[in-house]
């Protein structure tokens, strides 16, 4: 935290990032911003460490025989590829961060409704990193990131404790934020700040937290079950002594299914406040795309058993969840169709936020077709536990969570460090990303259709070209993953200085300084107008 | 604090990201409520697991259900309710300020809570160890293995041992995490009785008196669920 080449023009003022200085003002700070870039920093670590063992799976899969290590090492990269990513990473992504930032801000308060209880939902994330991590260090665990019994309660030799330990309690970090959104959202609006003139993304982590609330814990107990069962061998999951696994993938996916909606609702709230902004025009569709968000998060409750086709449930069980899965194309159409319409005749400009929304939007659109191939019970038989399935969820996941994240992070940074980054660069990098995530999901995809099956080690010579090119645009897209992470850096201390509103965008948290000071406003704004009161003339 | 001016008071009360102190008790006591939302679905966990493997395995869940002494279990259910009853009499003297009776309901609750922990170790969990009818052998060296009588009328009832090791299992999952949450309860409640001595409340502000009034209700809510599903579904003998 050096300031000696700080402008004058930033540090002429107070706000949050001068306002105190050295480790413990950070540390032990409860101001909602602060605790925003903690989080930011510790994901984005934990975002490269799942990375790289992305990068190792990737190099072992050129040659069909394996290139890198042994089998038993190759289960533990894509069990910690799969576990940090997701309980580390894409859980908190967005809520943690740039909710963290934007929420008080956006409904006009000064901080969160329990700054403390913010700042002990970061100290419960690292616990449960700091124990998955030294899961890693110790040995790494093998059991794939959905621990399925019995293996992972009766047979795997490998640290399944302390990693479940991990995920354990860094879910309850998940529920903190999610409890704090809730509250903060329904009692501290600014005056005037009605539920229909809340920001989309307001509406997007409110869903969000809705299901982080109610689904989360059900994990936690699941997950503290299987503890149980592996500590002291009793039957609860393990079949050989009286239990059910079916009973463990139901209660699993109760929460594991709608938790991809936690992953993927945020960025779909982020996406609405890019596009109305890059289009100069108000968003279409508002009140369908706020009813989508809560219609997305009720039915993501309802339709777990489609991880379960093949896994032992009743057919009968197995139809109704594929109908219902099906029902979650409507909501998440009705998003895609708005924000389409709200380009339509719009003012467009490409800056770089802009660019990683446009690949939100198709990359998003088809990871959710390919969904439907998977809610189709018959089609689900023929691909399930193959590669396709990894390219949709990934195509969902990174093509669309990660995407939307990078498209919010570069939105907000002038508003986060004051600051603004290299444009082209950053139009550089979003470009790469793209094509590097195309050239790395396509063809599993194919791989998938073609039979080849997912967590093997090895696979048939006749895969190879198609791998070959899943690796080399794993390659690419690693590097577009790095460049942000340098220019971003850089710009925190040589970027131009932004100014309150270089989108001149509409909301709440462009009408305070950048950065904002630690209350936030110097007076509480009172509302006057809807959201997204973007007019065509003034573009 | 009758004795202060009821202004400073609440500048000292009111927390900076809140407006009044309306705003700060509305949330304070939504922000409870939608806690135990998530603490219900945290049991709703295991009451789903608990139900399906009763479903499954009737005879033995009523076997097992025989192995518990619900005279025990009833006594420990009424001093529960009494301490609800304490509990909202705390939250009666903290609205009106009545500081000393707050005081001493807040002692009442915590003597009732302890009072139940202990007579479900000392009457329950000891003796169930005595008699190897906790499970888990591996970690605590301890196999569960009736013997003697209880052996006897567990085979006359056609009861699988296993099964009846499983619903000794969700018994102690189920009141270990009750028990737990008491456990919590009761060091929050300390945490309450000193802030009251200090007279840190006053019918301003008693928020931290009504939500941990809320949590220590739903404590006791939940071993209204677990009494019968675990003492009763044998029938009483």
């Amino acid at each position: 935290m050096s300031t000696a080449t700080i402008e004058p023009s930033l540090e002429s003022r107070v706000h949050y990032l001068n306002v105190s200085y050295g480790i413990k003002s950070w540390l032990l700070t409860t101001d909602h911003k602060r605790i925003a870039l903690l989080y930011l920093a510790s994901i984005t670590l934990m975002f490269f460490v799942g990375g790289a063992a992305a990068v190792l799976i990737r190099l072992h899969l050129i040659e069909p025989t394996g290139a890198l290590v042994q089998p038993e090492t190759y289960n533990k990269l894509f069990s910690m590829h799969g576990i940090i990513m997701v309980f580390f990473f894409l859980i908190p992504s967005i809520p943690a961060t740039l909710g963290n930032f934007l929420v008080p801000m956006m409904v006009g308060a000064r901080d969160l409704a329990f700054p403390r209880i913010n700042l002990l939902s970061w100290y419960v994330y690292m616990v449960g990193a700091l124990l998955t991590l030294s899961a890693i260090l110790a040995g790494g665990v093998d059991t794939g990131w959905t621990f399925y019994p019995p293996y992972s309660s009766n047979y795997s030799q490998t640290h399944v404790i302390l990693a479940a330990l991990g995920v354990f309690i860094a879910g309850f970090s998940s529920i903190l934020t999610g409890f704090n959104f809730i509250v903060t959202i329904h009692k501290m609006r600014a005056p005037g700040l009605t539920w229909f003139r809340l920001p989309l993304f307001i509406w997007a982590l409110y869903a969000t937290s809705i299901i982080q609330i109610l689904g989360t814990p059900v994990v936690a107990i699941t997950i503290a079950l299987l503890g149980l069962e592996r500590l002291f061998h009793v039957g609860i999951f393990d079949p050989k002594i009286g239990g059910d696994p079916i009973l463990f993938q139901h209660l699993f996916w109760f929460y594991s299914h709608p938790a991809v909606y936690i992953m993927i609702l945020p960025p779909m709230g982020v996406i609405s406040e890019l596009v109305t902004c890059f289009s100069r025009k108000r968003i279409f569709g508002y009140s369908f795309i706020a009813f989508s968000s809560l219609s997305i998060a009720v039915i993501s409750f309802l339709v777990w058993g489609h991880h379960m086709f093949v896994s032992g449930q009743s057919v009968y069980a197995g139809l109704v969840f594929s109908v219902l899965s099906f029902l979650v194309a409507i909501p998440s159409a009705i998003k895609v169709f708005n924000w389409t319409a709200t380009l339509y005749k719009g003012s467009i400009s490409y800056d770089a936020p802009m660019l990683y929304a446009m690949g939100f939007i198709g990359l998003f659109t088809m990871g959710g077709v390919t969904g439907l191939f998977l809610a189709s019970l018959a089609v689900d038989v023929h691909v399930h536990d193959t590669y396709f399935v990894i390219a949709h969820f990934h195509y969902i996941m990174v093509g669309g969570a990660v995407m939307a994240y990078l498209g919010g992070i570069h939105f907000w940074w002038p508003k986060i460090t004051g600051r603004l980054y290299p444009d082209k660069w950053a139009r550089f990098a979003a470009l790469v990303i793209f094509i590097g995530f195309n050239l790395t999901f396509f063809p599993q995809y194919m791989l998938g259709y073609l039979g080849m099956p997912r967590r093997y080690a090895v696979y048939p010579a006749e895969f190879q070209v198609l791998n070959v090119m899943s690796s080399a645009g794993a390659s690419i897209l690693g590097v577009g993953y790095l460049i942000p992470l340098v220019y971003l850096i850089w710009s925190m201390r040589y970027g131009p200085v932004a100014g309150p509103n270089p989108w001149r965008a509409k909301g709440l948290e462009w009408e305070t300084p950048s950065p904002p000071p630690t209350e936030n406003f110097e007076e509480t704004p009172v509302v006057t107008e809807e959201a997204y009161a973007y007019s065509t003339e003034e573009a | 604090m009758a004795d202060h001016p009821a202004q400073a008071v609440q500048v000292h009360a009111l927390a900076h990201q809140f407006d009044d102190l309306d705003q700060q008790h509305e949330a304070s006591n939504f922000g409870m409520w939608i806690f135990l939302a998530t603490e219900i679905m945290f049991f709703g966990g295991m009451f789903a697991g608990y139900t399906i493997f009763r479903h499954e395995y009737f005879t033995s869940f009523a076997a097992g259900s025989h192995l518990l002494n619900w005279r025990i279990g009833a006594t420990n259910t009424a001093v529960l309710i009494c301490s609800s009853l304490t509990m909202a009499l705390a939250v009666h003297a903290a609205q009106l300020g009545k500081r000393m009776q707050l005081v001493t309901f807040l002692i009442l609750t915590i003597v009732l809570g302890l009072a139940f922990i202990g007579i479900k170790l000392t009457f329950e969990w000891s003796r169930d160890w005595n008699e190897y009818l906790v499970p888990g052998q591996l970690v605590l060296g301890h196999a569960f293995a009736p013997q003697g009588e209880i052996l006897k009328q567990l085979q006359e009832a056609h009861a699988s041992l296993p099964k009846v090791e499983m619903f000794m299992f969700f018994y102690f999952a189920m009141t270990g995490f009750h028990a737990l949450h008491m456990v919590v309860g009761v060091g929050l409640l300390l945490a309450l009785t000193i802030m009251a001595w200090q007279g840190r409340f006053s019918p301003q502000r008693f928020n931290p008196v009504e939500g941990i009034g809320l949590y220590w209700h739903f404590v006791d809510i939940v071993w209204i669920f677990l009494f019968p599903l675990l003492y009763l579904i044998g029938g009483i003998s």
